[in-house]
């Protein structure tokens, strides 16, 4: 009989486009990467929730508050169907938030940026869950079943998050000067922080594609950022705006636009934690986990005592 | 192995952070429940997915919340993960392939004449 490789059984699958299922075999490095992907993702949804949640009381009307507060619960959602897909390839929850809350595991950096204006809301609706988007269509086909799952449903929610920051910024941007000034500054601080988004450019990497030969990815950051940034670039036009790229130009021959260079230092820094908001974010999670704490021992308390009544 | 160092989008590798070790977690979560939702009568209830909660009922506002945010659903089950029996990938052989040589329980196998059409 044939000695069968386990890890060519598996990549076999991959190359067949067989999903592969909690229970199947596969190689430690397919779960740890996982695990790890998804865990960050879903931290990203759930501290994603503090940026837009400083601006639910702020709201310039009821239908505006109403959106914005549908949209932070939907935010909440995605995290939780992200950690149970994470739950499925061996951790626990309490693990994945102890992780985030050490800072062993990460979020997505844009939400390390302030919220300062009402416009910024649209900015990252438009900007950052347009971003965003880009990345979770194609996660919709990644191999690991329970992710790709998740994804699906994240789209189809994502997508109103999206149309309604472009709606609250075209209501600016066909307001007063005062609104379309306010439009266009939030567009200025959020366009470079979105870009940083996709992560650094694929000639900074020098590992191997392992994501991409797993089809746990299959576009490279730098092919998300572009198609991002060939759509902003012409949806921009109809808010009468303009991105601050003095750069940033149609290239008839590469049927893409040239942008200028992103700054690097800066993205790092957040990365390594010394974005404007690091603290104040890891701090809001942690108080209402601490805070929370009775809650979650009192419920699982009256359960184990209405099962013994 | 170097295979985790690559940055991808939503993949920031941990080498670069700089972070302190996590504290351990030793079992705090409540009970995982397994979720399936009607989305409408006359059709089965699906499983939508999982989630955690302290008993049945929390288990079914959770789902409420979690699982039919945009009228997915007007009836819910939830059942505790651990009462689940599943099968196992490694039980796949013996247990399904005795169907795929059985090509004559389909009715394509059957070639009729053109004046049957519709059976």
């Amino acid at each position: 009989m044939p000695v069968v490789d386990p890890d060519q059984l598996f990549q076999d699958k991959i190359d067949n486009e067989i999903k592969i299922e909690p229970k199947d075999q596969m190689p430690d490095a397919y779960r740890k990467t996982n695990i790890r992907q998804i865990s960050q993702h879903a931290h990203s949804e759930i501290v994603g929730m503090l940026p837009e949640g400083n601006w639910i009381s702020r709201a310039p009307s009821l239908k505006r508050k109403a959106i914005l507060l549908a949209k932070v619960q939907d935010e909440g959602g995605h995290g939780l169907y992200l950690y149970s897909a994470a739950e499925t390839l061996g951790m626990s929850r309490e693990e994945m938030i102890n992780d985030l809350h050490s800072g062993k595991a990460k979020y997505s950096s844009i939400f390390n940026y302030p919220t300062l204006s009402w416009a910024d809301i649209g900015a990252i609706g438009w900007l950052v869950d347009g971003a965003a988007i880009m990345n979770q269509v194609m996660l919709t086909r990644t191999s690991y079943g329970p992710y790709a799952r998740a994804m699906v449903r994240i789209c189809k929610e994502e997508s109103f998050h999206q149309r309604q920051g472009f709606d609250a910024l075209l209501v600016l941007s066909r307001g007063t000067k005062e609104q379309r000034d306010m439009c266009q500054d939030a567009i200025n601080r959020w366009w470079w922080p979105a870009l940083m988004m996709f992560g650094p450019r694929d000639t900074e990497s020098t590992n191997s594609d392992q994501s991409m030969k797993w089809k746990i990815k299959r576009k490279s950051n730098d092919e998300l950022r572009q198609n991002f940034i060939d759509m902003i670039a012409e949806q921009i036009k109809t808010l009468g705006m303009h991105l601050p790229d003095p750069d940033l130009k149609w290239n008839e021959e590469r049927k893409h636009y040239d942008f200028g260079e992103i700054n690097w230092d800066e993205f790092w820094q957040v990365v390594k934690g010394n974005g404007p908001c690091n603290k104040q974010r890891l701090d809001a999670r942690r108080k209402a986990w601490e805070e929370g704490e009775w809650v979650r021992e009192a419920a699982i308390e009256y359960a184990k005592k209405r099962l013994t009544s | 192995m170097n295979l985790l160092r690559k940055y991808y989008y939503g993949d920031i590798p941990e080498d670069k952070t700089g972070a302190v070790p996590p504290a351990s977690a030793s079992g705090h979560d409540w009970p995982l429940w397994e979720v399936f939702i009607r989305s409408k009568n006359g059709l089965e209830h699906k499983h939508a997915g999982s989630l955690h909660a302290a008993d049945a009922k929390m288990a079914i506002e959770n789902a409420r919340d979690v699982y039919t945010r945009r009228m997915e659903g007007i009836s819910i089950w939830v059942v505790e993960s651990k009462y689940i029996t599943a099968t196992n990938p490694e039980e796949a052989g013996e247990l399904y392939e005795p169907a795929v040589d059985k090509i004559y329980r389909h009715p394509t196998f059957y070639e009729l004449p053109d004046e049957v059409n519709h059976m």
